[in-house]
């Protein structure tokens, strides 16, 4: 197992890479300019990708330096380049509707944070790991994951909400990076190639949602109810 | 033989989709899918007889078909193969023409997403099997686009997408736990996960097990991560509503199913049990409440598919060769019964011009064939006798009556009942409703869309008289086969 014996400046460059990715987060939670998130999406997926390929250098997985390339094309720049072209495409460019100003939001976040870490020093201790990068990483799944439903939660313009889903994803991928970086590369590059899916639909979604019910902003969805 | 068939349920689809993009010509490629959904009906019907009680794997390991499997894909292929000859009318109706070669692509697409999903041997490759599936109904769900469907359309991928990547995190985390025991690369298939589950720790299967419940439990319909659900059964065509209640909600219930086994093979005590039965019991009271209050003909089907995922739930819940036979074979009468109710709506729906229940009126008047058989399957999906649900709810209850379910068995006995006397009042106010200013009918019935009707009223008639030694054999057989090693 990798992270079990790793010497220490590799450890120090994981956590630093986790953590970078992380505040990428509380970059978009604490900003409400559509284009903002943008970029602190793409950040954060430059980051995994340097993560992935400093995973496969310490730890001897040749195939993580593909994963890394792909990872930077398609969530680095090609992701971000489809949601800009929405963005461009649309006249909204922050979010109108704020139910929680982006200050609440950083505390709230910053106690997910705090539970995930309560929650990962356990299930680490379990494994006689607490000392070790894996807290870190597991802190940073899924404060990430609690950060993204945050985001899904309180943002109402759909492409907030895409790119919540996106950090929900990302948080899952940064983890995985570490934790088991062994997982069959096939799975690893299908989920990249879905994601490109995904939002392929959303995009697509996006401009119904325009033509068809005259908003993008999800608070008008209110149709349906009972 | 298996292989051989496997293929041909795989290969059907996928050439009625190509067919479809390419001629575009929309009666063509309503008969492609239909053809297909008969190939793969005609290559699903015998698997279950073929399978014996191992496991066998096909295509470099990366496809199983044991006896569940084989059991969901029956399943799902009779919903396709009837909602692909309902689609035939009900599209008709539309008039869309130009726009129908992409129904038919996209509709042959979620038949072969869903059919192939129970397949999948490999944990994660299930996942992304799963999130085809959400992909491709999306643009199902939005099909009519309108405003409503839009609406709909968006919460569910919303709602999915999110639930999903819940249990994509617990999938990573049981692959983590397992390389603890099989060191840090190895092929995560369930039967690997299930001999190596004695030895993981427990509190981290736990966490994972939760996450990957909470998470194919929102593509399960599952309460309280239903709430994607009422919208787009509502508002997609009503072939797709049938499609997304008989076919999609239990190829994600098998995941749940075969993650329980796992769970169970590393003997967790009742914790895993216990949640999916509260989830079940919750999803009944959810069901319940909103049944008999509803307004809509489409969204009362779509409550009641919530309530029956709730059944079926309590069934693997509880466990047991009972508890587990009688969900499966409840899985079967379901898909059979909610088709029936759906393609009632959907032309009920179309006849009367609305899809509120107070706007329907004298349905056994207008139409007493079609009103008929309507009813009877009004009766049946509340689980009365002698309809193959009231077998399949019975067995669940009696598996239940152990000491630390019985509880829920008494809860869902009680929301059982006030489920069938919301659900009938709402039928006889269609029926035998006393305003007689509504509106009569304009539209006709055609044959396409009344065919499929009887073709699973019959089955589901004869299950309910008959439930055959082989089928109860067959399913009791499954308990054991999902967690290995346990007595």
């Amino acid at each position: 197992m990798l992270i079990q014996h790793l010497n220490p400046l590799a450890s120090s460059l994981f956590s630093l890479l986790a953590i970078a990715s992380l505040l990428m987060s509380f970059v978009m939670l604490g900003s409400r300019w559509l284009k903002n998130y943008l970029y602190a999406f793409a950040a954060e997926s430059w980051t995994i990708a340097a993560l992935s390929a400093a995973v496969g250098y310490y730890g001897n997985y040749p195939e993580l330096y593909l994963i890394a390339i792909l990872t930077l094309l398609f969530r680095g720049l090609l992701l971000p380049y489809l949601i800009w072209r929405i963005i461009r495409r649309m006249d909204v460019d922050r979010e109108i509707h704020v139910i929680l100003q982006p200050s609440s939001g950083l505390v709230i976040g910053a106690l997910f944070v705090m539970f995930a870490l309560s929650v990962s020093f356990r299930i680490a201790a379990g494994f006689h790991l607490e000392l070790t990068v894996a807290v870190l990483a597991l802190t940073v799944m899924l404060s990430m994951k609690l950060i993204g439903f945050l985001m899904l939660a309180v943002r109402y313009e759909a492409i907030s909400q895409i790119l919540g889903l996106l950090v929900l994803e990302n948080g899952i991928f940064l983890g995985s990076q570490i934790l088991v970086p062994g997982m069959p590369l096939l799975i690893e590059m299908v989920i990249l190639f879905d994601l490109l899916i995904v939002v392929a639909c959303f995009g697509v979604l996006v401009g119904y949602l325009q033509t068809h019910v005259g908003t993008t902003s999800t608070l008008e969805l209110k149709r349906l109810v009972g | 033989m298996i292989g051989f068939l496997l293929l041909a349920l795989s290969v059907a689809p996928l050439a009625a989709i190509m067919v479809c993009l390419l001629v575009r010509r929309p009666r063509i490629c309503e008969a492609c899918n239909l053809i297909a959904s008969a190939i793969a009906f005609a290559a699903a019907l015998p698997l279950p007889f073929l399978v014996d009680g191992r496991a066998m794997l096909f295509w470099g390991d990366y496809v199983i078909i044991d006896r569940v499997s084989a059991w969901v894909i029956l399943c799902t292929s009779i919903v396709y193969v009837l909602a692909s000859i309902y689609a035939i009318g009900y599209m008709r109706l539309l008039k869309q023409d130009d726009r129908l070669f992409r129904f038919y692509a996209l509709f042959a697409g979620f038949g072969l997403t869903t059919l192939v999903g129970p397949l999948m041997n490999s944990v994660g490759i299930y996942w992304i099997a799963i999130e085809l599936t959400t992909l491709v109904s999306t643009f199902l769900v939005a099909f009519e686009r309108a405003a409503e469907s839009m609406e709909a359309a968006w919460k569910y991928i919303m709602i999915v997408s999110a639930g999903i990547s819940l249990a994509l995190l617990g999938t990573v985390l049981f692959y983590w736990d397992g390389s603890f025991v099989l060191g840090p690369s190895y092929q995560m298939t369930w039967a690997v996960l299930a001999e190596a589950a004695p030895k993981m720790n427990p509190a981290l299967m736990i966490l994972a097990f939760l996450l990957v419940l909470v998470g194919y439990g929102t593509k399960v319909g599952l309460a309280p991560m239903h709430s994607w659900l009422p919208d787009a059964h509502s508002e997609s065509p009503a072939p797709v509503s049938a499609m997304l209640s008989g076919a999609l909600l239990n190829t994600a219930m098998i995941g749940i199913v075969r993650f329980l086994g796992i769970t169970r093979a590393a003997d967790l005590g009742q914790l895993p049990q216990l949640v999916l039965v509260a989830f079940g019991a919750l999803s009944l009271l959810i069901g319940a409440l909103f049944i008999v209050r509803q307004q809509g003909i489409k969204r009362l089907m779509a409550y009641s598919s919530i309530e029956h995922m709730g059944v079926v739930a309590l069934g693997f819940g509880f466990g047991g060769a009972l508890g587990v036979a009688g969900a499966l074979y409840h899985m079967l009468n379901h898909s059979l019964n909610k088709s029936l109710m759906f393609f009632g709506a959907g032309n009920m729906m179309r006849a009367y011009g609305s899809k509120e229940i107070l706007r329907i009126n004298g349905v056994g008047r207008y139409f007493p064939v079609q009103g008929a058989l309507w009813l009877a399957g009004a009766i049946a999906i509340t689980g009365a006798p002698p309809f193959g649900l009231f077998l399949s709810e019975f067995t669940i209850m009696r598996a239940g009556l152990k000491p630390s379910f019985s509880w829920a068995v008494y809860v869902m006995a009680i929301l059982l009942i006030v489920i069938f006397i919301g659900f009938i009042n709402h039928f006889r106010s269609m029926y035998y409703g006393s305003d007689s200013s509504a509106a009569a009918p304009a539209g006709k019935v055609s044959a396409w869309c009344a065919v499929p009707m009887w073709l699973a009223l019959v089955p589901l008639l004869v299950l309910g008289l008959w439930w055959p030694a082989d089928v109860w054999t067959y399913l009791t057989s499954i308990a054991p086969s999902l967690s290995p090693g346990v007595p």
